[in-house]
């Protein structure tokens, strides 16, 4: 490469279009699958971009978030307008612009248009969905349309590949250029009324003459489909048939590579332990580094299946059927249609459950559904229920037949669900506050999914939680870790039962328990569940690992049963159980309701892009376990349980 | 009469949106704007959002936000 090429600074292209028009098809075929993401600066907007070359030269293709007009009516939109006009959050004015537009969909998708030919940058429209087009009967006269828009117009098969290198030829040749308002348009606007209106006149009157329009309804298909999938009572049961798929994929199917990812780690870290001296540095590097980022990275294969159904659920057009049926049961709660697949989701894991509520528009909307979905009982909660029903519910029955366990178990989940509906009925009426987003939403026809948006979804936000787990859940693995090793006494022999439980309560953690214990007395716990408490702040499960330790029962497999009965056992000073059935149920509730998942906290970091709502989230969510456990424990006894 | 009170099945032609509403504006810009031919394709499960068609797309709303939208049932040559 010589010095002149280094000088020529790489091209920006923006890609804008409607949503459903096939922006992210040509996006990926453009670009590959490998996209640099990143947010815009001070919004949760991301901003994707990828590698694109023009003829022999280097560009850089941004793609716009989907958007039906210019107008900002969403942060979406707003963006993307500051991005088209060169505003502060994008430094760099695009050189030019490659507008999608829907052949089957024209004179909607040509609205956006005539709004992005009034500025200055260059304009290529890219014609998709030409095959489909074509298939139904209609006919365009391309040069037509093009000499009415002021704009070149390539037909594009993201798919096939067809059309691509006539499009790079064409954007080629229109950067540097500047964009010219069509005389017509110009005279519509100029008269009275609404600009939407004129706008839409002079489409109208070019679609008139650039296209013929075969009469034959080609939609049929998809309303066909739609007789069953969006039926008021069939609808409903496939949208619950397809949960309940996705729910065992994430439960079941997830558990075999989950499996496989913790002996991994397990080998790994005892591969580590064998290769190291012995000493401070391979605690670290094994008990903090490999156990604490494997014990997050174990939920990869969840996270995987979870986005795999998403964005097929999405790519088809089926997501915005199943929040056409449910709208108006969220909408009670103040909430979008949309917010219920991240919410189902968030009962496997909370985490790809946040991540998933992108597809919400509204700000407000977004906020109130992530800080809710942490209620839904994620499958990190499940040890605690086991152990909790294991040791002081196993065996009973209610009615003769019902599993005592599982209704307690049952309860607990509808406890989350109960509490997410008046925190979001509140939060939407309070800090939330805002009038109902609309609802407003196009149905677009079925499709079948393409392997390749739906490769690069999932790579992409396995890819963000990767990141999560090897920067910010790192640093609070290791300092929990530390939290638990520290300060060492020398005396102790290692790697005897005895001396861990012991050595546990000597550190700043069990010291911490100590503190704590006249504040979690009212709860019935004692010092040891507030260390236990303390160390679930990092992850749930943790939970049932620092009790083993500290109850001295070692060993990984069947632990539960072991722990069970050592909790059944355990005697205060006085001579009484420390654990009572009510202390266990005081306990569960306070794991329905607490914030005890540090990868969420940086989750919801990242998506909310500032502290103040994670934070926010951890001290709402631990007032409320502390209140609830406490009503449950002080009122259990008030009516004479034990 | 209003989008909003349109059983499904039936069509008509837009006669006017209020567009001076947030919602109004932004169903405008979606193309349901004076001469438009709309036709009610079915309600939703509990009988809200509802599901229509016009310029050769469906689109999904709120009864509440159909209620801005004045449709002429009897006008059935609206462009499509």
């Amino acid at each position: 490469m010589d010095g002149a090429e280094h000088q020529t600074r790489t091209r920006v292209i923006a890609l804008a279009g409607n949503p459903n028009a096939g922006k992210t098809t040509l996006f990926n075929a453009l670009t590959g699958l490998r996209h640099k993401v990143a947010n815009y600066p001070g919004v949760t907007v991301e901003r994707r971009s990828g590698r694109w070359t023009l003829g022999d030269a280097p560009a850089e293709l941004v793609d716009l978030p989907g958007l039906y007009s210019l107008d900002a009516t969403s942060m979406d939109e707003e963006i993307a307008r500051d991005v088209l006009r060169g505003s502060p959050v994008s430094p760099v004015r695009p050189d030019a612009i490659v507008a999608v537009v829907d052949a089957t969909n024209l004179e909607r998708n040509l609205y956006l248009i005539t709004q992005i030919i009034e500025h200055e940058t260059p304009v290529v429209v890219a014609l998709t969905m030409m095959d489909l087009f074509e298939e139904q009967g209609h006919v365009v006269d391309i040069e037509l349309l093009s000499k009415g828009l002021g704009v070149p117009v390539i037909p594009v098969d993201a798919r096939k590949g067809t059309g691509v290198s006539e499009l790079a030829d064409s954007v080629a040749g229109a950067v540097g250029t500047s964009q010219v308002l069509p005389a017509g348009l110009v005279a519509e606007l100029s008269g009275e009324g609404s600009a939407v209106f004129a706008r839409y006149r002079y489409i109208s009157g070019l679609v008139q003459s650039a296209v013929k329009h075969n009469d034959v309804d080609a939609h049929r298909f998809s309303d066909r489909v739609d007789s069953v999938l969006t039926h008021k009572f069939w609808g409903l049961l496939v949208l619950l048939g397809i949960l309940l798929m996705v729910f065992q994929a994430i439960f079941s199917w997830a558990t075999l590579p989950m499996d496989l990812l913790e002996a991994g780690f397990g080998a790994l870290g005892e591969g580590a332990r064998s290769v190291l001296p012995e000493g401070i540095f391979a605690d670290l590097v094994v008990d903090g580094v490999i156990a604490g980022v494997g014990g997050i990275l174990v939920f990869l294969p969840q996270i995987i299946l979870l986005f795999v159904f998403i964005s097929i659920l999405e790519d088809t057009g089926y997501m915005a059927r199943a929040a056409f049926l449910l709208d108006r049961l969220m909408s009670r709660i103040g909430l979008h249609g949309k917010a219920f697949l991240p919410l189902i989701s968030s009962f496997a894991c909370a985490i790809p459950g946040i991540m998933a509520t992108r597809t919400i528009e509204d700000r407000r909307d977004r906020l109130a559904t992530i800080m809710i979905a942490p209620f839904m009982s994620c499958s990190a909660r499940l040890p605690v229920y086991v152990l909790m029903i294991a040791a002081f519910f196993g065996g009973q029955t209610v009615f003769g037949f019902v599993s005592l366990g599982a209704v307690i178990m049952l309860g607990m989940y509808l406890l989350g669900i109960v509490v997410a509906i008046v925190v979001a009925f509140i939060l939407k009426r309070t800090v939330l506050k805002a009038p109902t987003p609309p609802f407003m939403m196009e149905l677009p026809p079925y499709r079948m999914p393409s392997v390749r948006t739906v490769l690069s979804n999932v790579l992409e936000r396995a890819g963000l939680f990767v990141r999560r787990a090897g920067t910010v859940i790192l640093a609070i693995s290791i300092i929990l870790w530390a939290l638990a090793y520290f300060p060492r006494d020398g005396a102790a022999e290692p790697g005897t039962e005895t001396v861990a439980s012991d050595q546990l309560e000597n550190s700043f953690a069990g010291r911490l328990g100590h503190a704590i214990e006249p504040a979690i007395e009212p709860l019935g716990y004692d010092w040891k569940i507030g260390v236990a408490l303390i160390a679930s702040f990092a992850a749930r499960e943790v939970l049932v690992s620092t009790l083993s330790i500290l109850y001295n029962v070692g060993g990984d497999a069947d632990e539960t049963d072991g722990l069970a009965s050592a909790l059944r056992d355990a005697k205060r000073p006085d001579g009484l159980p420390v654990w009572t059935p009510l202390t266990s149920i005081s306990l569960m509730v306070f794991f329905v309701l607490a914030m005890q998942c540090m990868s969420t906290v940086a989750i919801v970091r990242r998506e909310t892009n500032s502290w103040r709502w994670p934070l926010f989230m951890v001290v709402y969510m631990t007032i409320l376990a502390y209140l609830g456990a406490f009503v449950t424990y002080q009122g259990g006894r008030l009516l004479g349980f034990s | 009469m209003k989008l909003s009170d349109m059983p499904a099945g039936s069509s008509g032609t837009v006669t006017s949106v209020d567009d001076s509403s947030r919602v109004g504006r932004r169903l405008s810009e979606l193309g349901v704007v004076p001469g438009v031919r709309v036709s009610v394709i079915k309600h939703a499960p509990f009988g809200d959002p509802v599901e229509v068609r016009l310029l050769r797309y469906n689109l999904a709303l709120r009864k509440e936000e159909a209620a801005v939208v004045e449709i002429d049932p009897a006008s059935t040559n609206g462009r499509g």
